[in-house]
């Protein structure tokens, strides 16, 4: 079974079809890339799967289990429970200190733990930030802040949508090596992205046009430890 | 308890951290604060302030005899069933029929310190009468025979038997005393026919027992307490018959209602306009917070926990404007009551928690509809490029 398969799903905005018959399937461990030009439904599909928005058709299954029906309410925890969220505007509370936003999705997880929090900053390098405010903080310390915030409640899922869009090559490049991380550690990775180098470090990369899933693109030489040879039909 | 401790740190790190935002909020909700429990207090202690001012215009209950005249301990025994604090004064009086140059005057007995404190009004040319052989004379009296202060004048006494009958010839003055005017009275009343004498000095005149006739009270009271004044002096001493005198009690009661309802209406209005200022404010936060929400909510945040924080948020607010404003709200009130009553109010520990617990309600009852519309925030909406 895989952690996560969409099945025929359809997103229609009156006239607009954003997503149009798109059908993909997930594994456990895997890291996925996702590119396509702007407007071509990237954002929408990462609404969808991170269980924030319903598909007009289709089925979400997430752990075999389907979502696509399931009431705002339930929603809101499943994505609490198994979905890490890292975003191209980062989104921190911008009146707490970075480990407070850490601890801000433990505190609506099950319990704020600072020390715990605090071990997940280190992570992302960034044990000396952990008393200063977003503003007091660069782009790439605010992401990896953000990092540090979707992998504190163990997701079974990080969903990253343009994560380096607002970062320098330099920061570019420490996002990604904690990709790498993350991945080794076995998490599943949902990278949305416009940068082919961002794209291409991950196993396999996902083509969106129109709403439509256009080419997948296997990456032969992953350097990752985990990697999935097995076609993935969509 | 964690969650509750991180729960606290947001709400006091979003009130402390974005201070400059807030602070406007806690001013209007200081200021309703302010006014309402100034006005509360004003609210309590006009009736005591103005009962004070009202007793400037005379006696409110009047003391009879039931059986002629009464004596002096009759007078004593109903003072002690006034309260001391209460009792402005209390004066008596004995009307007599006397003769000046041969005509019938009326000369008064009283006690001149006491009814400075009943009648503060009038007003006297010259001084009050004080030893034995001093006088004050009513206005018309002075006018009549010519009186200035300073003369030296004869009053008779006569009994009544023999008053009424006209004083043709032969009647023999028996009793008589000669006294200096020290002051002409102006009351703008019937006093000013009158001869006013020490209450023994009109005794000796007659070569009677002091008796008084009646006895002026003046009490710092509401109506209902007067009515219970009068009840207890009237069951406790039967040599007097107590009352109220109507026409000054019920136009005070008048003032003061009139003047308690305007306080009334002016602490709702002052309620509304709070409410009104805290619900745009927070309309304007929750509007300002849109992307903060969406985010919470799509870390996980229920619709409970986004109500609870901004209701936290507003509650805490509101706890922080109603101390300020139960502090200012009473040097508000000082300030007024110094300036109009000039007298000062006493400070009412009680009206601090009761502030702050009304404050606290107030600002949450109006944060009620803007934090609900916090829940309509689409959580989508942050992986919406802007
Ligand atoms: N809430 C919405 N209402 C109407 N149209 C929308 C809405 N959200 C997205 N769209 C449209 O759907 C298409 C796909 O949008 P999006 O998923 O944000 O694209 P991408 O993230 O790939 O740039 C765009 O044409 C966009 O205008
Ligand atoms: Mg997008």
């Amino acid at each position: 079974m895989s952690l996560l398969e969409l099945k025929n799903i359809y997103k229609i905005y009156g006239e607009l079809h954003a997503l149009d018959d798109v059908s993909l399937k997930v594994e456990k461990g895997e890291w996925v890339s996702i590119m396509g030009p702007s407007g071509s439904g990237k954002s929408t599909m990462m609404n969808i799967i991170g269980c924030m928005d319903k598909p007009s058709k289709g089925q979400v299954l997430i752990d075999g289990v389907d979502v696509s029906k399931e009431s705002k309410k339930n929603l809101t925890n499943i994505r609490r429970d198994k979905i890490g969220l890292i975003f191209q505007q980062f989104h921190l509370v911008n009146y707490l200190t970075a480990v407070e936003n850490v601890m801000l999705a433990q505190y609506y997880h099950s319990m704020p733990d600072e020390k715990e929090a605090m071990e997940a900053l280190e992570r992302v390098g960034l044990a000396d930030r952990a008393k200063h405010l977003p503003r007091q903080l660069s782009g790439g310390e605010q992401q990896r802040v953000c990092v540090a915030r979707a992998l504190i409640n163990y997701p079974e899922i990080i969903l990253a949508d343009e994560p380096t869009g607002n970062l320098d090559e330099k920061n570019e490049e420490i996002v990604v090596d904690l990709f790498h991380k993350l991945h080794d550690d076995g998490t599943t990775l949902i990278v949305v992205t416009h940068d082919p180098e961002v794209a291409e470090v991950a196993q396999r990369t996902l083509v969106l046009r129109d709403g439509k899933l256009s080419k997948e693109i296997v990456n032969e030489n992953f350097t990752g430890k985990i990697r999935f040879d097995d076609q993935n039909p969509f | 308890m964690k969650k509750r401790k991180m729960f606290f740190r947001m709400i006091t790190a979003s009130l402390m951290r974005r201070r400059s935002r807030m602070i406007v909020a806690l001013l209007s909700i200081a200021i309703g604060a302010t006014i309402l429990s100034g006005l509360v207090s004003i609210y309590y202690d006009v009736p005591k302030q103005l009962g004070a001012e009202f007793r400037n215009y005379g006696a409110n209950v009047i003391l009879t005899a039931t059986d002629g005249s009464f004596a002096r301990a009759d007078m004593q025994k109903a003072r002690t069933a006034v309260e001391e604090d209460d009792l402005v004064g209390i004066t008596p009086f004995r009307y007599e029929n006397v003769r000046i140059k041969g005509l019938p005057i009326v000369a008064v007995g009283t006690d001149p310190e006491s009814a400075k404190k009943t009648s503060p009004y009038w007003s006297v040319d010259g001084e009050w009468f004080s030893s034995s052989e001093e006088v004050m004379v009513g206005a018309n009296v002075a006018e009549k025979f010519k009186m200035q202060v300073g003369d030296m004048i004869e009053i008779d006494y006569s009994p009544e038997e023999k008053t009424d009958s006209a004083p043709e010839s032969g009647v023999i003055n028996e009793d008589f005393m000669y006294a200096t005017v020290t002051g002409i009275l102006d009351t703008g009343g019937s006093e000013e026919n009158y001869v006013y004498m020490n209450l023994p000095d009109l005794a000796n005149l007659c070569e009677s027992d002091e008796k008084i006739d009646i006895a002026e009270l003046s009490i710092s009271a509401t109506s209902d307490e007067l009515k219970s004044y009068v009840d207890k002096i009237n069951s406790t001493v039967p040599a007097v018959h107590a009352s109220i005198v109507k026409r000054v009690t019920a136009s005070e009661t008048t003032v003061l209602t009139k003047l308690q309802a305007l306080v009334l209406l002016v602490t709702i209005v002052v309620l509304a306009l709070t409410m009104i200022c805290v619900a745009t404010t927070m309309t304007a936060v929750v509007a300002e917070r849109r992307k903060e929400i969406g985010l919470r909510k799509a870390i996980g945040a229920s619709d409970k926990s986004i109500i609870q924080e901004f209701m936290g948020e507003s509650m805490l607010l509101g706890f922080f404007g109603g101390l300020l404003g139960s502090i200012l709200g009473f040097v508000f009130a000082q300030q007024v009551s110094v300036n109009v009553f000039s007298s000062s109010i006493s400070f009412r520990p009680l009206l601090v928690p009761i502030t702050v617990i009304v404050s606290i309600a107030v600002t949450g009852v109006s944060s009620l509809v803007p934090i609900r519309s916090a829940t309509d925030v689409d959580p989508a909406l942050v992986l919406k490029g802007e």
